[in-house]
């Protein structure tokens, strides 16, 4: 078939899908995203659902969406704003109006653009009609009922051929991408393996919307986004919640170690249970306990008795843990703890992202109980940190926590598959039958104890909350005892960060502005750091994943610029714990409370209003 | 968890006593119990290093230190999780949790009902002496309604759960009474215990001889106990009385006490004891028989055969691993959807 259109090649696009809790966004979504990656696009996803299972149908609260940054260049952030809209509802189109760029393009069904749907959505007219639009390129295709059409001789129930509605949009948006519509079907006969006629079904709308793309006007050009030619070897889509999953399964496997996951369903964290459950060949023990609490205790038994131990939760959740890592911490065993980051305080904003629970996270314990926390920085290096969290808590007997965030969790984006080889052995220090064997002996170096499991003869030895005896291990209140078991345990800590590699700075190794991000940050600040020093500006970008202790080399990067910004998804945690630790250095702070992640513009214009001040 | 009886030592009692110094009051019902579990490990038929005993915080759960094996001294309430965690991760192990009743009762009740639920094969000894020891005697959850206590100073105002009608509606799988006062019968019921695959637990009746001094007296007196008690053996008769002529008898919905040859009830008519029956209704009015009206229960009320968590756990692992294609890291990171680039 002759094509009418332009084809242009573009460096970025970034998709949103959004419609109804119900409408299969997320599944368009991944759908989208995997074709994507399957043709050598690079590429970043972000789902922004409600909390909500099913809000009321066609209300600005019930939308549902997923957003995908697709790239030639490298890909850092889901993107700030859409180039393609595609909104199923009145409702949809109203909430992500105002993330589009001028002039995107705004995919809608014609269908369900009725009197009824804009009450629902709180609408006072037709924002086809009403002037709202101007300055996009819509296209009013009447998805419902083509889908209908298509499948009328089908025999299915209209609720059924309504819920294809969102392979009409795939097939569209394949066509307006020049993919083949063969990488559609096989996503969908995977998807729908076990339900051949929705398989056919399915298949027919995606066919549909495609030549439905091909045949109109409204699309007048088409997009190629050509492979992204820095990243070279095998890799897959991830979600940071799957990586999490996997670093934590991957540390088992190199440390020899069995696993155990104890936990408690609380989102964003969820998946990360889920997944593990999946892998029960790879004798994973999951757990799912009656509350948190039981969670993070029942971890600290399987801990004691010898397992790699895991507990994974959000914020509200490591409240509720707070006590038992204390009790991980004084009896020194290795616990690792996930906590996927949400907008608080309280239930807060559970399916929205924030960086707010740093602060808790390194203090929130009663005593002294200095306890290592690390932090991700994309959906795929999760997979890096969870390895590294359990490294981190076997090899120096310590709970350690570590930080993701819901944008991270349930974002996604290419994961270079690694040699399990490559990412070295874990040592556990399992004490030897010794009849003199006594728990709290440490190693002279690293002052970390050896780790002794119940049914290994010639070790039993008895250990607990309460404050302990240096080297035996028995219960002491000695005063002079306390000081000292203090002192050893956080020295302990301390040590850690002789084992980081050294601290990454990007740009200039000296000058006027030094970044300072941490975690999730890291992929929007880069993107607008990588501006203004290709446009010259004498700026550098740091971003932290080893939060405490802070790395050895952090003042001597410091004190190499005039001036040190410190961005962050909070009020200023974590420039708050710079000032404690380095308090010979000024910070300045940029922070969003939005329960969003940063946007590269919003950073790019605090970047120029402080680069303006000489 | 039953070793080659051949490739274990004989132990004695010594066996099982740590170097620590015990530092319950002098007179506390704890060093019967404490003595009667260490009597009991010997003649289990598991090697030393198998057994860990589990605590939460309080008195009771000072235990631990004083076994000679294994031990971890938990947080308050948290003694089941923690125990939990260590049998899964290690099914081999014998499993002992020694609680109260603040920490079992009230800042850990959810995980006694949960643990009994699932059915985890570990051993549950609660030291039920009515009272907060350790933090000088506040009323606990099974303290007798009106009780005064230093934060009841008017008598409390809270109807007491019973642990035995906990357990029932948990559908737990073992449960038995046994009184601090009859070391020997507590050794038999720990055996007994030991012995059943699940949740056993073991409600001892102790006494707090400083905050609560003869609150079981009742019950475990010399001169009223054996009119007061029933001891229940499974495929018995459930007969008591210190002439061995009281009997327990159905009554509608409810059990009754009577005499033997009185009011034309013989021992025909007197309840023989199922403690395997797997309807827990029968356990349910065994346990909660309070004076004055009926005997309390003591022994084995209910030992039933049921799927054991553990179990089904370290089973479905076996099945789904003989099931997969997937039997490392390498062929699972590359499995699926993956893209060369």
């Amino acid at each position: 078939m002759a094509t009418k259109n332009n084809k242009i090649e573009v460096e970025r696009m970034v998709i949103k899908f959004a419609g109804d809790s119900g409408d299969g966004m997320q599944l368009s979504g991944t759908q989208f995203s995997d074709a994507a990656a399957f043709i050598g696009n690079d590429l970043a996803t972000f789902p922004d659902f409600p909390s909500e299972i099913r809000a009321p149908q066609g209300t600005i609260a019930g939308v549902s969406g997923f957003q995908v940054h697709i790239g030639h260049a490298d890909i850092n952030t889901s993107g700030d704003q859409a180039d393609v809209l595609v909104a199923m509802n009145p409702a949809a189109l109203e909430y992500n109006m105002k993330h589009c760029k001028p002039g995107a393009t705004i995919i809608i069904d014609l269908d369900s653009f009725t009197e009824k749907a804009f009450k629902k959505a709180k609408l006072d007219s037709n924002p086809l009609e009403n002037g709202s639009l101007d300055g996009f390129i819509v296209v009013k295709a009447p998805v419902t009922s083509l889908c209908r059409a298509t499948l009328k001789e089908t025999g299915l129930d209209s609720k059924t051929i309504d819920k294809t509605r969102n392979q009409f949009v795939a097939g569209l948006l394949s066509f307006m991408f020049n993919r083949d519509v063969k990488l559609g079907e096989d996503f969908i006969k995977e998807k729908f393996a076990k339900k051949p006629k929705l398989v056919d079904a399915n298949v027919k709308v995606l066919r549909a919307g495609y030549n439905y793309g091909d045949t109109i006007e409204a699309l007048s050009t088409t997009y190629i986004v050509n492979p992204n030619m820095n990243k070279k070897g095998k890799f897959r889509n991830i979600t940071g919640n799957q990586a999490t999953a996997w670093g934590l399964m991957a540390a088992a496997e190199r440390s020899g170690l069995n696993f155990f996951l104890g936990s408690y369903p609380i989102t964003p964290a969820t998946d990360i249970l889920a997944e593990l459950s999946l892998h029960k060949a790879l004798n994973i023990k999951t757990f799912q306990a009656e509350d948190e609490i039981a969670g993070i205790n029942s971890a600290i038994g399987a801990a004691y008795a010898g397992n790699l131990a895991a507990t994974t939760t959000s914020g509200p959740g490591l409240s509720l843990k707070s006590e038992a890592l204390g009790l991980a911490f004084i009896t020194e065993l290795p616990l690792v703890v996930v906590n996927v980051m949400r907008g608080g305080p309280s239930t807060g904003l559970p399916t929205k992202t924030e960086q707010t629970d740093l602060m808790q996270a390194l203090w929130g314990r009663n005593g002294e109980s200095p306890i290592p926390v690390i932090a991700a920085s994309s959906p795929s290096d999760c997979f890096d940190y969870a390895f590294e969290a359990s490294k981190i808590a076997v090899e120096h007997m310590t709970p350690v926590i570590l930080l993701t965030d819901s944008y991270l969790g349930n974002g996604s984006g290419l994961w270079k598959i690694p040699n399990m080889e490559d990412l070295g052995d874990i040592k556990s220090n399992v004490a030897k039958p010794n009849a003199d064997y006594m728990p709290f002996v440490r190693d002279k170096e690293t002052l970390v104890r050896q780790w002794a499991w119940p049914g290994n003869p010639g070790t039993e030895h008895r250990v607990g909350g309460l404050e302990k005896k240096d080297g035996k291990g028995s219960v002491s209140h000695d005063p002079k005892n306390h000081a000292l078991m203090t002192k050893l345990r956080a020295e302990k800590v301390m040590k850690i960060a002789d084992s980081y590699p050294k601290q990454l700075v990007y740009g200039d190794k000296e000058g006027d502005l030094l970044v300072v991000g941490w975690g999730s940050s890291r992929g929007a600040i880069f993107d607008a750091f990588t501006e203004f020093h290709e446009d010259g500006h004498n700026i550098a970008f740091t971003n932290f994943n080893y939060m405490f202790p802070l790395p050895n080399d952090t003042a001597d990067i410091f004190k190499k610029y005039k001036r040190i910004l410190v961005c962050e998804l909070n009020s200023g945690q974590f420039a708050h714990h710079l000032r404690t630790a380095h308090p010979e250095f000024t910070y300045m702070q940029y922070n969003k409370i939005e329960a969003q992640p940063f946007m590269v513009s919003e950073l790019k214009q605090k970047f120029n209003e402080i680069l303006e001040v000489k | 968890m039953t070793d080659n009886l051949k490739d274990i030592p004989q132990y004695t009692r010594k066996d099982f006593v740590s170097d620590q110094e015990v530092k319950w009051c002098a007179g506390c019902g704890d060093f019967s119990i404490l003595a009667a579990i260490q009597n009991a490990l010997p003649e289990l038929g598991v090697s030393k290093e198998k057994f860990v005993f589990v605590s939460g915080i309080g008195c009771s759960s000072r235990f631990p230190y004083y076994v000679d094996t294994y031990g971890f001294h938990g947080i308050h309430g948290r003694a089941a999780a923690i125990a939990s965690g260590v049998k899964l991760a290690n099914p081999d192990l014998s499993v002992w949790i020694m609680t109260g009743d603040g920490d079992s009762m009230a800042i850990g009740g959810n995980h006694f009902i949960h643990i009994l639920r699932r059915n985890i094969d570990v051993n549950y000894i609660l030291f039920n002496n009515q009272i907060y020891g350790l933090t000088k005697g506040q009323y606990s959850p099974t303290t007798p309604l009106g009780q005064k206590t230093k934060t009841s100073p008017f008598g409390t105002i809270e109807h007491p759960f019973k642990p035995g009608e906990l357990a029932m509606g948990a559908e737990g799988t073992f449960f038995a009474r046994a009184a601090d006062t009859n070391p020997k019968q507590m050794k038999e019921i720990f055996i007994e215990a030991a012995k059943h695959k699940g949740t056993s637990l073991v409600e001892v009746l102790q006494n707090c001889v400083i905050f609560n001094n003869k609150t079981h007296v009742e019950i475990t007196a010399k001169e009223t106990r054996d009119d007061h008690q029933v001891y229940l053996e499974h495929g018995k008769k459930m007969i008591f009385g210190k002439e061995g002529n009281k009997g327990l008898v159905l009554d509608g919905l409810k059990l009754k006490a009577v005499v033997i040859g009185e009011d034309g009830y013989t021992m025909d008519d007197i309840l023989v004891h199922d403690a395997h029956s797997s309807d827990a209704a029968m356990a349910f009015l065994l346990v909660r028989m309070s004076l004055p009206e009926l005997p309390v229960a003591m022994g084995v009320i209910r030992a039933v055969k049921a799927a054991v968590y553990n179990d089904l756990m370290v089973q479905q692992i076996e099945d789904v691993k003989a099931n997969s294609k997937i039997s490392n890291m390498t062929e699972l990171i590359n499995s699926g959807n993956t893209f060369t680039l």
